[in-house]
């Protein structure tokens, strides 16, 4: 009677168990799974743009602006920025170093494997974050993570790498879970008096016009970085693109390089993997 | 003799009774109505603290949840310079607006702990 009365008591348990298992495997963060769902997504919603063609932002979207953005690829907004980031990049600092020694292949061609993790730190390393700390390790003081001398500087590094496939690693270390699952958290949750999440504009209404201006969509959103924007008569960084994308929902913006803006360029960066690199951007 | 004497005392306390209650409604009448005639008092000095320092605490606490909006940072500094120019009606409005807002911003923000994932791309 006992031993009929433990065998259904086991079974449940057994069931719950596995049951349990199963649901922590439906929420164990998947970045191989997540990307393909994501890049699934897009190509589905605009069948007829080739996959590179996102990195383009709202001029993919548009074939008037896709013209424009043809022309002014011809004199691009952005040349100044990219002259003045290749000469700061090659002037040495007072200890004789240059950027070059920070980075490896003497940080040309490498803006494809920004950002990674870096597992003795624990954290995700932006490339931004990578020249402020070459800068301090040369006893420089650090730049503005938004204005124009970041901008040149990381515009210079990813012209060098245009065409390179985004390359993100995630490796096999639950903090690098965890970072890139936080990133995700970020992009999707909404914020702001307006109620905003970064993916209800460049996810569900990317090609759509948010008063004057039309939507990029999130796939390739990074790899245009940095961007001449015509709105801001002058060049952006990655995080001024960040914090202005907070202000404009009414959020309070993070501060720059913060771990929650760390991890969502990982993330978003992740997505994009295998799109090529197209900064630094135009946009309107 | 002794019960008409009973029910007698019965109906006089019934009557005195009556005349207390109508009194007490006359009396209230008579304070509400020179109240409604009286403007409400100007908010003050005190007033404004008590609800700056709540609104205030709220921010904080939306802070800590790194969601805090920027139209509830401007209604607090809008709070301050309304105070500090002596307009304690308008500081007092506002540091009830900033608490609302960062109220709500704390709503939004607990909400959508796990409300985000309903948005994810799968």
């Amino acid at each position: 009677m006992r031993v009929r009365l433990l065998f259904p008591s086991a079974l449940t348990a057994l069931a719950l168990t596995l049951l349990a298992q199963l649901s922590f495997a439906a929420d164990a963060p998947d970045p191989v799974a997540d990307a393909k769902a994501f890049q699934k997504y897009f190509t589905t919603k605009f069948p007829k743009l080739k996959p590179d063609d996102f990195v383009n932002g709202p001029y993919s979207m548009n074939e008037d602006m896709h013209r424009q953005w043809e022309e002014k690829e011809q004199f691009p907004p952005y040349e100044f920025a990219l002259e003045a980031g290749k000469e700061m990049f090659a002037t040495p600092f007072k200890t004789g170093k240059t950027y070059a020694d920070c980075f490896a292949n003497g940080g040309i061609g490498i803006r494809q494997n920004y950002p990674y993790f870096d597992e003795k730190e624990g954290k995700v390393v932006t490339l931004e974050l990578a020249l402020n700390r070459c800068r301090e390790a040369n006893g420089e003081t650090p730049y503005s993570y938004v204005k124009d001398e970041m901008a040149s500087l990381t515009a210079y590094m990813a012209f060098t790498s245009r065409g390179k496939p985004m390359d993100i690693k995630i490796p096999n270390d639950p903090r690098a879970l965890a970072a890139y699952e936080s990133g995700k958290r970020y992009f999707y949750t909404r914020r702001g008096q307006l109620n905003f999440s970064c993916a209800s504009c460049h996810v569900q209404s990317p090609g759509e016009r948010i008063r004057a201006e039309i939507l990029a969509p999130a796939l390739g959103i990074m790899n245009a970085l940095p961007i001449y924007r015509s709105e801001w008569s002058g060049m952006g960084t990655t995080s001024r693109r960040l914090i202005t994308c907070n202000s404009q929902t009414r959020a309070v913006p993070l501060e720059p390089q913060s771990d929650e803006y760390r991890d969502l360029e990982y993330y978003l960066s992740y997505m994009s993997n295998g799109l090529p690199i197209s900064g630094p951007g135009a946009r309107p | 003799m002794s019960m008409i004497r009973k029910s007698g005392d019965r109906f006089s306390g019934r009557i005195m009774r009556k005349e207390s209650a109508m009194r007490n409604i006359a009396l209230a009448t008579v304070l509400l109505l020179s109240g409604a005639m009286v403007p409400a008092l100007a908010a003050s000095e005190a007033d404004f603290k008590a609800a700056y320092a709540a609104a205030e605490a709220a921010e904080k606490d939306a802070g800590a949840l790194r969601n805090r909006w920027t139209t509830a940072e401007a209604a607090l500094a809008e709070a301050k310079k309304a105070a500090a120019a002596g307009d304690f009606d308008a500081a007092l409005a506002a540091a009830k607006e900033a608490e609302a807002l960062a109220r709500a911003s704390i709503f939004q923000a607990t909400s959508e702990k796990d409300r985000w994932k309903d948005a994810e791309i799968r």
